[in-house]
């Protein structure tokens, strides 16, 4: 068995606004061992960000509350004091971020930014923390790697700035490598190359990888456990093959259902999940899909429990109410899996 | 670098040019000036008055007195018509005066600024930010001669602490400190005001930038963050704002501060030259004030192209 890496226990982050309280995320429970790679995955406001960040503390403000635990190899996280993440960040837990041209300073070379991440927890002198930085970015597959070391942010192209932000998050071989969308800024040629990237260094390295995406092109490449959220909450996680073939909850299909696929005939449309995710300030009460599933029921009010419903999987976990046999039969639309707006069971 | 110092001043020169027509321009429309009858004094006959007009070539057209004022000014041969004295000399003279009330004051205000925006921003919606923006409100607020006036009444007349009023040169610097440290304070309350607000709204932007979280999540300390990345972005709207207001100040905007305490600078010197009307120290002055707008113009431009390399020097 790989060591356990995290422990995330009934996560869950509150945020106070003038609107009233937004809970962003909703009693997540996840794990993470070495050399694995976890894929969060859901809608633009879903919580995926906010958790990981979380475990960063770097969602700590005076109007976030905070419940749950998460532990990294058994070391409390969400209430550790501010200069124990300081150590933990960069070092034991690095992000790689959305955007990076955003995510990267402007104003300071890269090299220096790799340098500033060494040195801020190894006490090492500045030319030998930048022969490490163009080492990471010599790996990480940047050319001239010394001299592209001195260059801006804005004097690189988008691929490239990706892989600086890349070299940064591995400067200091971190345990769990949190990848918040990382290719969503690029083109898809870019994706493909930054992708093999990641996969080459989880590879190399032992690290734990949580990968935050909505895309599940990509999950299908790299991930080997899924975790699907909607509105702050986990609505399935399982191994790659149980999400990609024996989904269980109806927002899994919606989002299997709208990926285009080369393999398959192009179904007469591509298929979208109806309406939109709903206001976290005043969400549904009982399970968060409901106002959108077609497949929704008296029940459905009562929020569902994060529990294994298909025999012989106890690591499949869904919410949802409908009986395992019912779900098979009712996913299938136009020979694929997804979620048709038909007739309600 | 070079093709920029090249434009800047090519636009330099085009500026002095605009600014001198212009203010010369303005007194040939006034309708009841006449420098002839100044320079010839108070009681004089037509006679003398048409003499004096022939004399100093007021009796030329426009543009050949121009030509001629302007030759004036740059051989340092230009004189005023109040007093008879060499305008350039006046000028030479009166300068330190502005730079000793000007540059400290500047440092002051600069610095305080940083300071109150930072804490401000740092303890945002909390007392002491609370406190920070009251006391901008008032030093914005009250005008110039009206806290100048106060700070006499209280820290010279009442307390005696500081010297009524007065300037003393700088080879005896205690007493030169002296006698600014109220001028500073006067000058300095405004824009430690403004700067501060400016600053505080600056940093509360940049704190939620994308690169801010960026350098938390490396595992920096707060004070790393706030300084390496934080507060040297925060930084380009007060710079903008100091080039042009030190560039002011230095050609003559301190005037009030300079009047109610009696320091002989540049300002008291142009407030007393355009009561009387006295072309020429206007003339001057206003080229003055127009050739450091322009100086430091490109100064923080140059400041700015250093603190951020996205920006290129153009002219």
């Amino acid at each position: 068995m790989a060591e356990r890496l995290l422990d995330v226990e009934s996560l869950k982050v509150t945020f106070a606004t003038e609107d009233g309280l937004v809970h962003a995320v909703d009693d997540v429970s996840f794990t993470l061992d070495r050399g694995e790679v976890l894929a969060l995955v859901g809608e633009s406001g879903s919580g995926k960000s906010v958790t990981v960040m979380t475990l960063m503390g770097l969602t700590r403000s005076p109007n976030a509350r905070f419940e749950g635990s998460a532990r990294l190899r058994g070391e409390e996280l969400v209430t550790a004091p501010d200069e124990k993440l300081e150590k933990i960040r960069g070092r034991e837990i690095a992000m790689i971020f959305q955007d990076p041209i955003s995510s990267l300073s402007p104003v300071m070379r890269v090299g220096d930014q790799i340098v500033e991440q060494i040195r801020a927890h190894e006490k090492v002198s500045k030319a030998e923390a930048m022969d490490r930085a163009v080492n990471l970015m010599e790996r990480v597959g940047i050319p001239r790697a010394r001299d592209r070391a001195r260059s801006y942010p804005h004097e690189f192209s988008g691929g490239m700035r990706q892989r600086v932000m890349i070299a940064l998050a591995l400067s200091l071989s971190p345990s769990v490598l949190i990848a918040d969308e990382p290719t969503t800024a690029l083109d898809v040629t870019i994706q493909a190359q930054i992708l093999q990237e990641i996969k080459d260094l989880r590879e190399q390295s032992d690290s734990g990888v949580i990968f935050v995406t909505h895309d599940l092109g990509v999950v299908a490449d790299v991930a080997d456990r899924v975790l699907v959220m909607y509105a702050g909450r986990v609505v399935e996680q399982g191994t790659l093959d149980e999400i990609f073939y024996d989904p269980q909850h109806p927002y899994t299909w919606g989002l299997l259902g709208s990926v285009t696929r080369m393999d398959r005939n192009p179904p007469h449309r591509l298929p979208a999940i109806p309406g939109l995710p709903p206001s976290l300030l005043n969400a549904p009460v009982g399970c968060h899909f409901r106002p959108r599933c077609p497949r929704a029921f008296d029940r459905c009010t009562e929020v569902p429990l994060l529990e294994s419903r298909v025999e012989g999987t106890p690591e499949h976990v869904d919410r949802c109410w409908l009986e395992v046999s019912e779900k098979r039969r009712r996913r299938e639309v136009e020979g694929r899996i997804g979620l048709a707006a038909g007739t309600v069971a | 670098m070079a093709r920029f110092i090249v434009r800047r001043s090519l636009s330099a020169i085009a500026l002095l040019f605009a600014v001198s027509v212009v203010v010369f321009g303005i007194f040939e429309v006034i309708p009841s000036y006449n420098p002839a009858r100044a320079i010839a004094g108070r009681n004089a006959n037509p006679a003398t008055v048409q003499e004096v007009s022939h004399k100093f070539g007021f009796d030329k057209p426009v543009y050949i007195q121009y030509a001629n004022t302007m030759k004036l000014i740059f051989t340092g041969q230009v004189i005023d018509y109040q007093d008879d004295l060499n305008v350039v000399d006046q000028f030479a003279h009166k300068f330190p005066v502005t730079l000793s009330l000007v540059i400290p004051a500047a440092l002051l205000w600069f610095g305080l600024a940083v300071v109150f925006g930072s804490i401000s921003a740092l303890r945002a919606g909390k007392f002491a930010d609370r406190a920070v923006m009251v006391g901008a409100i008032l030093g914005v607020s009250v005008p110039v001669f009206l806290l100048a006036a106060l700070l006499l009444y209280v820290f010279a007349f009442k307390l005696s602490w500081f010297p009524n009023t007065g300037y003393s040169g700088l080879s005896n610097p205690t007493q030169w400190a002296y006698h600014l440290i109220l001028p500073w304070i006067a000058i300095a309350a405004l824009s430690i005001g403004f700067y501060s607000r400016v600053l505080r709204s600056s940093i509360l932007d940049m704190s939620t930038q994308d690169f801010v979280r960026t350098a938390r999540a490396k595992g920096l300390s707060g004070g790393q963050v706030f300084r390496r990345h934080i507060l040297r972005n925060s930084m380009m709207p007060i710079i903008t704002m100091f080039g042009l207001d030190f560039a002011l100040l230095l050609g003559g905007a301190a005037l009030v501060t300079e009047t109610v305490f009696n320091l002989p600078g540049i300002g008291q010197y142009e407030a007393q030259a355009i009561g009387n009307l006295d072309v020429p120290p206007i003339l001057v002055g206003a080229m003055f004030t127009a050739f450091f707008v322009v100086l430091f113009g490109a100064f923080s431009d140059i400041l700015y192209a250093l603190l951020d390399p996205r920006i290129r020097l153009t002219g």
